[in-house]
């Protein structure tokens, strides 16, 4: 079932024309990887999905984007803290709060009220665990998180994501900080959540890609070229476009 | 050749003798201050200094208890703060946060232009404004009371605060506050529980340095606290502080007198006041940056 849908997407950065007429469906409880060169709109698109462009100035949107079949902004004022916690976010460079572990987890669910105090140690202890950090970070939840590793900050960028339950998450070059057992890890660890949450993955990596997505799209130059399931892409592009980028002809 | 040579070394030498002329500046000071001061206290007792509630440096017999104006500056100085604080941490927030690019630019030049208020002007605006006005409100004898010393004074210390406070949440990594506006927080939420806390090393050494300028400010308060050297009960009852003391009094002692050596003892008390603020608030400043 399609989870997330646009219909000739279009967005401007002031005169700039970002993305232009972008129409896909990505899949629920899928993993879909957007590729495409530096400055393709990939990350603009993914921030169409939980608005994060709107703190950019003099940004302007038009089409239709759809989650669950409902306009993401439907009429009157975008409820965007609604928004997203149902679509999370995790970041290129790693960005835990300078708070502790504990409070790096438990600050979604403060801010949407989610549980009662007495709950927390336990959604603390589910979502550690389920980004595999539980054992090492059980007896340092009240350390600063700027004190772990880059790996360990990044998993605990997911599991602050997953502990507000989100539907899907968004992860812009999740493993580009990282060196590359941590990324087999985190691309071990995002196989493991696709079963619960649908995933779209912006990267430049295209083997990234290749490993760990269902569904890839190839965006060059705010257009969206190719669409398609992951081997298709990779082993028959269709376009012209795709195959010289896959094949490393440009990029 | 060799007058290139000879021009680097008289430049590089120049170059050193600017650097190190502001501490060299400070410990003369600190050596004068000493050699004027330690006579004092080969008459009088350090701990009765400071512990004695009698000041009458010229009755006779004269005592020189200076707890009434150390409880003077405190008082002012913990008015000061309670009063600027929050005020300045709100206004460096709406600032660098909130206030959108024009606003910000016209509120940038008025809080220097605040800053370059001579602090005599205050001083005169505050006796004419300020004081009449808790007067009649509070329905107090004098206007001239630590209450009022305090405000004036917490003004003057805004611009310092307020600046050093914004750059601190400036210096935030955007990453921060994306990061949290990503989870569903609200623009308020991402400020109060997750920029303050990356910004609060820079906020708590913004404070002290305007607590330093508060402890150190002379002609304000001394126009508008009243000068009673008596130990205060009461924020609303005048006050006289260490540095009016010295000011007001400097000019009336004779030279070499007990009186003369005790205002030189008394700056020396202030200058490790001071001291220890600006070494605390270099610490915390410090910490952040490991």
């Amino acid at each position: 079932m399609s989870k997330i849908t646009t219909k000739n997407l279009n967005l401007w950065y002031g005169s700039f024309h970002a993305l232009k007429d972008v129409n896909l469906s990505f899949y629920e409880k899928k993993i879909t990887a957007i590729i495409g060169p530096s400055g393709c709109g990939k990350s603009t698109l993914l921030r169409v999905f939980n608005r994060m462009n709107d703190l950019v100035e003099g940004v302007k949107v038009e089409g239709d984007v759809l989650i669950d079949n409902e306009p993401i902004c439907g009429t009157g004022v975008c409820d965007l803290v609604k928004l997203r916690k149902k679509v999370g976010m995790v970041f290129q460079r790693p960005n835990p709060f300078p708070l502790s572990v504990y409070e790096n987890i438990v600050f979604g669910l403060r801010v949407h009220d989610l549980a009662v105090k007495k709950d927390y140690d336990k959604i603390v202890y589910e979502s550690l665990n389920s980004v595999l950090l539980w054992d090492d970070l059980k007896d340092r939840l009240r350390k600063s998180a700027l004190s772990l590793s880059l790996e360990q900050k990044q998993r605990l960028c997911i599991a602050r994501t997953i502990a507000v339950k989100p539907d899907i998450v968004l992860m812009d070059e999740p493993c580009s900080a990282l060196d590359p057992q941590a990324t087999a890890r985190i691309e071990e660890l995002m196989r493991e959540l696709k079963n619960s949450y649908t995933i779209v993955i912006v990267t430049h990596n295209m083997q990234q890609a290749a490993r760990v997505s269902e569904d890839t799209g190839f965006m060059l130059l705010g257009e969206l070229i190719e669409f398609a399931r992951t081997e298709d892409i990779f082993t028959r592009p269709q376009d012209k476009r795709t195959e010289d980028y896959i094949t490393g002809r440009y990029g | 050749m060799r007058i290139r040579l000879f021009k680097e070394f008289i430049i590089e030498k120049l170059i050193f003798l600017s650097g190190i002329a502001s501490i060299l500046f400070v410990i003369l000071i600190f050596v004068f201050l000493l050699k004027e001061g330690l006579s004092f206290f080969k008459e009088i007792n350090l701990f009765k200094f400071i512990s004695g509630k009698h000041w009458y440096p010229i009755s006779e017999p004269e005592q020189f208890g200076i707890l009434p104006m150390i409880l003077g500056s405190l008082l002012v100085t913990l008015g000061a703060i309670i009063f600027a604080v929050p005020l300045s941490i709100g206004a460096a927030f709406y600032i660098s946060e909130v206030a959108p690019g024009k606003i910000k630019d016209i509120l940038k030049a008025g809080i220097e232009m605040l800053a370059a208020i001579p602090s005599v002007v205050l001083g005169f605006i505050g006796m004419i404004t300020l004081v009449p006005l808790v007067k009649n409100v509070l329905h107090l004898p004098t206007g001239l009371t630590a209450f009022s010393g305090s405000i004036m004074l917490g003004l003057m210390s805004m611009p310092t605060i307020i600046s050093i406070s914004e750059d601190a949440i400036n210096a935030v990594p955007k990453s921060y506050k994306e990061g949290a506006l990503a989870l569903g927080a609200t623009r308020w939420q991402a400020m109060y529980r997750v920029t303050i806390y990356a910004a609060l090393p820079g906020i708590i050494a913004a404070s002290m340095l305007g607590i330093g300028r508060v402890i150190g400010e002379t002609m304000a308060v001394m126009m508008i606290t009243g000068n009673a050297a008596v130990i205060p009960h009461t924020f609303f009852q005048p006050v006289r502080t260490l540095t009016a003391t010295i000011a007001a009094e400097m000019g009336e002692t004779v030279y070499g007198s007990m009186h003369y050596y005790s205002l030189f003892a008394i700056g020396i008390i202030l200058f490790i006041i001071t001291f220890i603020i600006n070494i605390t608030a270099d610490m915390v400043l410090h910490r952040k940056h490991k």
